[in-house]
């Protein structure tokens, strides 16, 4: 035990220092806002202000990064409350039981369950964290590069299994992922490679960053400004200092409930393709499923607001688990996190415990104070929040615009760059219309130099026999399981059709 | 056009987007080399296969009308979509244009009084403030505090008196 504690007092230091406290507290502001947003979630906050923090040392980059991922999580509940719309996707399940609390003018209540809920939720799955980190990356420096490879088949395995997107397409944009990382120099023999109409640009590979800002800065704005045609209608929230300490006392309402909805999110959160929307759906429904009166889900009851808030909280915690142990992002926003560590210099993986642990356990000391801050931060200024959501989107585009323009500009200094992140925002932004997912590509990108690193290391050490990736225990069992659950959504139609079968 | 026509539209275009990428993996060894593993061209022309493979699994679903956009007779871009979508996309090509013609600072001046005056219909208070902040608060940003000099195209001579403040 004390091997985690002494550690964790440190990382909580570090994360206190003034320079790391104050990007929290900038981080945690900013991510509310973006989560706030409808059409913004943490991802497009983390990837088109990740070039900006290239102005800080890594430590505070990633507290910067990490405190908008976890204030996103508890912005989304506001405009799912007042607005009625999710402030971000893993902000719907709040809208049921949200909506119809501010609409019968218990909207402070709504949003203090929702900010309190999430406190409980990330502080859960951070303790949770905080315990399961160090043993699994210990575990984790045993992995050969067929152990990685196996890591990587199986998190894109998740996305085919439980991403409940068509699996062609969502393949489809595995596969474009990989190949686009795959630009630039092969990484043994160091010949150009897919350098196309042999433009210079390519020869420096096609950045993460790139395809990441176009898809979630500019795909997603011209997705937002399409679906938004209509007006939006607010439901003002009024709170007191009275009404604050009063919600404060109905926590024990719904703690069960939000307690256990912050373990499942976090287990939930761990799996790549799953991540808070789904956890939140699901710590929704089954608090529904063992609610004493299920009726009042979905005409105002609080457990249901914060029993979607605690898991999306968590899930966002838990995804960063497989990021820092394994070298594996979680969630869409952790694997530009893992994109932007490689461009600090460092090697996202096991190693990282031993190699940088005042960076590793500074991380993890900021999961516990970013909590507490956005929880305050949150609490205090709804009234502010919620005036700044009808900040009309012809403002706000334009400057997302503008700072796509530079955050793709400035990593390489490089307008081939800007140009290709234009080209992957529109052509995003068609494939979405398509229902061909985005986020599979994303973390391709990211792992893909990495997956054919350890592929081809494999396949070198044994000679070219594939049969490696079986013969090692540890990498067949990896294996076994991500061919499981590409299984999953065989079985399930074959489980769909039989009922259907016996009827007709 | 439907979304039905541009399902399959889409799924052909990539999947000759993946012969080319197939094609153009081949300028390096794609079989086995003595000594070094899979040749350099192995990794993505295999992965360029597989993108062929599940785009054309994607025209097979279309043809026997699996996906729900392959029964789709909506229209795939109505005319208020584009209406939005259009200006937004040529705003961003023209600002990109502009960044090689005119400089990144100058560029955003202009988009951002197309976008928010002329697209968005605000005052020309707001316009006029949102404007100038921009560029202000990034050559502070990148300029001054990164140190990464932003393109200006034509209009560096008109930094120099500020070049010479800063550094």
């Amino acid at each position: 035990m004390e091997t985690i504690i002494d550690p964790l007092l440190g990382g909580l230091l570090e994360a206190i220092q003034p320079v790391n406290l104050m990007m929290m507290v900038i981080g945690c502001i900013i991510g509310l806002f973006v989560g706030a947003m409808p059409g913004l979630g943490s991802v497009n906050g983390v990837a088109i202000l990740l070039p900006i923090t290239f102005l800080v040392p890594p430590n505070a980059a990633i507290i910067f990064l990490a405190a908008i991922y976890y204030g996103a999580m508890y912005g989304g509940a506001v405009s799912s409350i007042t607005l009625g719309i999710p402030g971000a996707s893993t902000a719907v399940a709040t809208v049921f039981d949200g909506r119809p609390l501010a609409m019968t003018g218990r909207g402070d209540q709504a949003l203090m369950a929702a900010a309190l809920a999430s406190f409980i939720g990330g502080t859960i799955a951070a303790v949770l964290f905080t315990i399961a980190a160090p043993p699994l990356a210990n575990f984790a420096l045993s992995f050969g590069p067929q152990e990685e490879f196996a890591l990587m088949v199986l998190a894109f395995a998740t996305f085919i299994g439980l991403g409940g997107d068509d699996i062609p397409k969502t393949m489809f944009s595995i596969f474009i992922g990989l190949v686009l990382a795959a630009v630039g120099y092969d990484i043994i023999s160091g010949n150009p490679r897919l350098v196309f109409f042999d433009i210079d640009g390519f020869l420096r590979g096609v950045s993460f960053l790139v395809l990441a800002i176009g898809i979630y800065g500019i795909g997603e704005i011209l997705w937002t400004m399409e679906q938004s045609g209509g007006k939006m209608q607010v439901h003002y929230v009024k709170s007191s200092f009275r009404s604050v300490v009063e919600n404060m006392k109905k926590v024990k309402n719904y703690l069960t409930q939000t307690v256990f909805s912050g373990v499942l999110g976090y287990f939930v959160g761990i799996l790549p393709a799953a991540g808070a929307t789904p956890a939140s759906l699901m710590a929704y429904g089954l608090s529904k499923t063992f609610s004493k009166d299920p009726e009042s889900f979905g005409k105002g009851n609080v457990v249901g607001v914060a029993a979607p808030e605690s898991a999306n909280n968590a899930a966002s915690t838990g995804s960063m688990l497989p990021m820092l142990t394994l070298g594996i992002p979680g969630s869409p926003t952790t694997a530009i996190l893992l994109g932007g560590m490689i461009i600090w210099g460092l090697r996202p993986g096991p190693l990282l415990f031993v190699e940088h642990p005042d960076f590793v356990w500074g991380l993890i000391g900021s999961m516990y104070m970013a909590n507490l801050f956005t929880v305050i931060i949150n609490i205090a200024f709804i009234p502010l929040f919620v005036r700044v959501l009808v900040m009309p989107f012809t403002i706000l585009a334009p400057i997302i615009f503008v700072l796509c323009l530079v955050g793709g500009y400035s990593p390489n200094s490089s307008l081939h760059d800007v140009w290709l992140m234009v080209l992957f925002g529109v052509c995003g932004y068609i494939l979405r219309k398509l229902d061909y997912p985005v986020a599979p590509a994303v973390l391709a990108i990211v792992l893909g130099g990495l997956a054919e690193r350890s592929l081809r290391q494999s396949l070198l050490s044994s000679q070219g026999d594939p049969m490696t990736f079986l013969e090692r225990p540890l990498s067949a069992t990896i294996f076994f399981c991500a061919f499981a659950l590409v299984m999953v959504p065989i079985i399930r139609r074959i489980l769909s059709k039989r009922p259907q079968a016996a009827g007709t | 056009m439907t979304v039905r026509t541009a399902e399959l539209l889409v799924a052909v275009i990539l999947a000759l987007l993946s012969l080319g990428l197939m094609w153009k993996s081949t300028e390096l060894n794609i079989g086995w080399v003595a000594g070094a593993g899979p040749g350099g061209g192995a990794w993505p022309f295999w992965l360029s296969v597989g993108m062929l493979v599940t785009s054309l699994w994607t025209i097979l679903r279309w043809f026997r009308r699996v996906t729900p956009q392959s029964r789709s007779k909506e229209i795939f871009m109505s005319a208020d979509t584009l209406a939005i979508v259009g200006p937004v996309v040529v705003g961003l090509l023209l600002l990109l244009a502009g960044t090689h013609l005119i400089g990144m600072y100058a560029a955003v001046f202009l988009f951002m009084i197309a976008f928010v005056r002329f697209l968005g219909r605000h005052s020309w208070f707001v316009t006029l403030a949102l404007a100038v902040a921009a560029p202000v608060a990034m050559f502070l940003l990148f300029e001054w505090a990164l140190t990464t000099p932003l393109p200006k195209g034509i209009t560096e001579p008109a930094f120099y008196p500020i070049y010479d403040l800063i550094y």
